[in-house]
């Protein structure tokens, strides 16, 4: 068969697929590469402080005592914000998608995918300048009539900079994420799905219950968890509105913090077991944000085998 | 004659049990009556006013309608008033901001804001200002200059990276464990904080050249960490729906994988890629976190990214609002600010609309 | 310019199912060879064998022997570029490359593969390649313009322009018809008989009375089952094939009693 014509008789050409399916799959690896180093080097920077002399550390009673609040207070601060966030920012993709006029629903489109692009720093500083001192004198009122919820215990702060506030400008950040995430998956809705509820006389929330929802649920979950992770890791509209102190029960005056914050405001100074103290706080901040992720993957592939979307 | 008569004079058995619109408009009009009196039982004032209004007059048009046409048109109308109900809440902070910036941007936008640096200005030179009532001097030129050398860095590094693993998870990788591994690994980093993202950074320049390394090509690197993951996407959804037919055409003419993917797949795709770049650009281009811990902060000029501290925009509106330059009277670092901010939104919604105009731009040609 | 293709108990596989068996079939130079049958019978995945198209899919694997005048295409050392190189395919939906205009789309055989070709032998090899394809007088105005921007008949002439620019030696067309108008369909098969002259040509068609007008030869393929492999039942020529079968499936097959 030595005569087969269709045999080359070098090599040429094939070393171009050889190449360049070699250096595509070497980015992919070297994505996987950062990623681990990403972990690596915070592990090892952070390491000193686990082994430390707890009194060395902040707070003096070693790292899971100077971790735990700005845990909480992270948890509350992305609680707050996904409280207002979830239903606000679905509904409006709903009134985006279902409910306003044609015209203007593009326009809103465009506008939500606009605001969702807007630096946090620029809420960070609205939230600071401009909506903290509104919220002092509803908080003063809140403290006078409602106190006696520990939530709403005084006193009120008069400068408006405490956690309910930072959760605040959280939600109007993640609202537009969350609307401009559900709207896209509220438009995938199959039309026969929607027209066949409508053809048995269903009303619009009816049809929207029956057929649009179902559909959307993962996508509104994955939506969520996403808004959620933002809120988490958020950094600056924290760092700018809340002026932080210690766990505390109430929302309304200055306390708590969140780890984000926490090393935005200290870093620029920071050495040595300090500086692997908040290296560290970032560690526990990335791990809070996988489980947050892992667990909306998990939620969205057990939805998919039952929401009958296919 | 007589039948035709009979059939107009009767009420459409279409619109029985229906309530006639004036109807919402009398519930609106009770609301806002009671409304006014029941806030000023609390302390009149308008916002007050508004949000009782709107709650009495979502539950009174919820129960008449319940009453005159069931439950489920109430519930029905109940969810309409609520989604309507949503936007504008959501409306009121959004539009606040944008009003905020663009009211207090304004009249930051001057020569000096686009082309000098803080370089020299001090407090006393802030206080001084104020005193004489003259134009705020020192601006955010070397901000500008920083965030648009610490982005094309990022970009530079991101995009490669990115668009070559959308083309290996696309064109070579289907099925194999290493896609599915890529995959998920691209989604937890697209979870990555910013934060994170400029520590990981911070931590691998201070291992490589000692503790305390700031300069802008931490901060690109930081920023890549947060772009790779968005370009990876774009492209890998952008590959995805270019028809299988055009690839088997390339084939069957003899024509190699990789220049198929290269002369092929990838013009077919540019639009799409090109504004998903775009917009991974405008994403990074406000972050702010990353870059407070990884190029520091300065005040002067900085032309490389390859050694010294460097600004940003985003840093800058952050230390001139939260450390003005002068502590006694902070409205020209507050001016200053709010002039960056709305300099970087409209950088942003530049960017966010070219990505628009390019996905029209290099769309595949059709007809005619 | 036309090469001849002898197939010898060929198999072909999807991963570890056998989606074709045992295929031995001579098809002559300078022919019109169909394949006909039932949809699902694998006579087009058979087609997508013979010029190594079939490999695309993951999984995909072939045993036994295709030759090419004698050269087998399935030798270890043979890459199906090449092999792709001589032996051109014309697809089911016209597919012409969206982003190039018409002159384009008709050298990309040539462009896409970085080979240097002057202008005037470019303008050449389009005018001849776009008459060879009956195109020419229709587009010779705009050649400049989006190949897409053609109609569906144009669009799959443009891409046998496309096919015979590169001068293969066989050309493979998967029910290039099944989604043109009747009027395209015989512009198409007017084609067809022109192109014989030059190339050896293997159609897969649906459509017997398209088989019964164009070809020289016929093959039908059958499937006894969902889940069975597809099978050669018989090849012969097409008045044969369409008058006289000696297979009964065959028989029922062609004069409508199944399939």
């Amino acid at each position: 068969m030595s005569s087969n014509l269709l045999k080359t008789p070098k090599d040429r050409g094939r070393a171009g697929d050889k190449i360049f399916s070699g250096v595509s799959l070497g980015a992919g690896i070297l994505i996987l590469v950062i990623l681990f180093s990403v972990a690596m080097f915070l592990v090892v920077q952070a390491s000193p402080v686990f082994t430390a002399d707890p009194e060395t550390v902040t707070g003096g009673e070693g790292f899971a005592a100077y971790i735990f609040p700005i845990v909480v207070g992270t948890v509350i601060a992305a609680a707050i914000a996904l409280l207002i966030a979830t239903p606000v920012g679905i509904l409006v993709a709903l009134f985006i998608s279902h409910y306003a006029p044609r015209r203007l629903a593009r326009i809103f489109g465009y506008v939500v995918d606009l605001l969702a692009a807007i630096p946090s720093v620029i809420y960070g500083a609205w939230g600071y300048l401009v909506l903290a001192p509104q919220m002092s004198t509803i908080f003063t009122w809140l403290a006078e009539n409602l106190g006696w919820i520990p939530i709403f215990a005084g006193p009120a702060s008069q400068t408006g900079k405490t956690i309910l506030t930072a959760g605040i400008v959280l939600a109007v950040m993640v609202i537009p994420i969350i609307t401009s995430l559900s709207r896209e998956i509220f438009l995938q809705t199959p039309n026969l799905h929607e027209e066949a509820a409508l053809a048995m006389g269903a009303t619009r929330w009816e049809m929207v219950r029956m057929a649009v929802l179902p559909f959307a649920r993962p996508g509104i979950v994955s939506a969520t968890m996403l808004g959620l992770g933002r809120a988490l890791g958020e950094t600056m509209a924290v760092a700018l509105v809340l002026s932080p102190g210690l766990l505390s029960a109430s929302l309304i005056s200055s306390g708590n913090q969140t780890i984000a914050a926490e090393i935005a405001l200290n870093f620029p100074e920071a050495f040595g077991l300090r500086l692997s103290e908040l290296i560290a706080a970032g560690l526990v901040l990335f791990v809070i944000t996988l489980i947050v992720n892992m667990i909306a993957r998990l939620i969205i592939s057990r939805s998919k085998e039952f929401s009958g979307a296919n | 004659m007589a039948v035709d008569q009979s059939i107009q004079r009767r009420q459409s058995q279409l619109t029985r049990g229906k309530l006639p619109s004036y109807a919402v408009w009398v519930v609106l009009a009770a609301a806002v009556i009671l409304g006014a009196a029941l806030s000023s039982l609390i302390g009149f004032s308008v916002a007050g006013w508004a949000v009782i209004s709107a709650i009495v007059f979502v539950i009174g048009a919820t129960l008449v309608t319940a009453v005159a046409e069931g439950g489920r048109k109430a519930t029905d109308r109940l969810v309409t008033y609520l989604v309507y109900g949503a936007f504008i809440l959501a409306l009121i902070p959004l539009i606040s901001v944008l009003w905020t910036v663009l009211e207090r941007g304004l009249p930051g936008l001057s020569y000096n804001f686009f082309f000098t640096s803080m370089n020299g200005i001090t407090g006393a030179i802030d206080n001084q200002t104020v005193e004489d009532g003259t134009p705020v001097l020192g601006g955010a030129y070397h901000a500008i200059i920083g965030t648009l050398q610490i982005t094309f860095w990022a970009t530079l590094i991101s995009v490669p990276i990115g668009l070559l693993t959308a083309v290996y998870l696309v064109e070579y990788g289907q099925g194999k464990s290493l896609t599915r591994a890529i995959t998920f690994f691209v989604d937890v980093m697209t979870g990555i904080p910013s934060i994170v993202a400029g520590l990981f950074a911070a931590a691998l320049f201070a291992l490589l050249f000692g503790p305390g390394t700031r300069m802008g090509f931490v901060a690109s690197v930081a920023l890549s960490v947060l772009m790779i993951p968005v370009v990876v996407r774009a492209t890998e959804e952008m590959l995805k729906i270019v028809p299988n037919e055009l690839r088997e055409a390339s084939y069957a003419l003899g024509v190699r994988k990789w220049r198929t993917i290269t002369r092929v797949v990838i013009p077919t795709a540019i639009s799409g890629i090109a504004s998903g770049v775009t917009l991974s650009i405008a994403r990074v281009i406000g972050e702010t976190a990353p870059i407070l811990v990884t190029a520091g902060f300065a005040t002067s000029i900085n032309w490389s990214a390859f050694s010294g501290w460097m600004s940003s925009l985003p840093t800058y509106i952050y230390y001139q609002i939260l450390t003005p330059t002068s502590p006694t009277s902070p409205d020209p670092s507050t001016q200053r600010a709010w002039a960056a901010a709305l300099l970087l939104i409209v950088m942003v919604m530049i960017l966010n609309l070219a990505a628009r105009f390019i996905a029209g731009l290099f769309a595949p040609k059709t007809s005619r | 310019m036309s090469k001849r293709i002898d197939v010898k108990d060929l198999n072909v596989y999807y991963s570890k199912f056998l989606a074709v068996e045992d295929v031995n079939i001579n098809i002559e130079a300078r022919s019109v060879t169909a394949f006909i049958g039932p949809s699902g019978c694998g006579k087009s995945t058979f087609l997508r064998t013979l010029n190594r198209m079939h490999e695309v899919i993951p999984g995909a694997r072939v045993e036994g022997e295709v030759l090419l005048d004698g050269d087998n295409l399935y030798d270890s050392a043979v890459d199906p570029v090449t092999v792709r190189g001589q032996i051109g395919m014309v697809f089911q939906r016209p597919n012409p490359f969206p982003t190039m205009s018409i002159r384009d789309n008709v050298l990309a055989g040539v462009k896409l593969n970085n080979k240097r070709i002057s202008k005037s032998d470019a303008d050449a090899l389009v005018e001849k390649s776009l008459r060879g394809a009956n195109l020419w007088n229709e587009v010779k105005d705009r050649l400049g313009r989006p190949g897409s921007g053609l109609s569906g008949g144009q669009q799959q002439r443009l891409c046998i322009a496309r096919a015979i620019a590169v001068s293969p030696q066989v050309i493979l067309m998967d029910e290039p018809c099944s989604a043109l108008d009747p009027i395209s369909t015989l512009a198409i098969e007017d084609l067809i008989n022109e192109l014989k002259a030059d190339y050896t040509v293997v159609i897969v068609t649906h459509n017997m009375q398209q088989a019964a007008r164009v070809s020289d030869r016929t093959a039908f393929f059958n499937i006894a089952g969902t889940g069975k492999p597809g099978k050669l039942i018989e090849y012969d020529d097409t008045t044969t094939i369409f008058n006289k079968p000696s297979m009964k499936a065959t028989e029922d097959y062609v004069s409508g009693r199944f399939g």
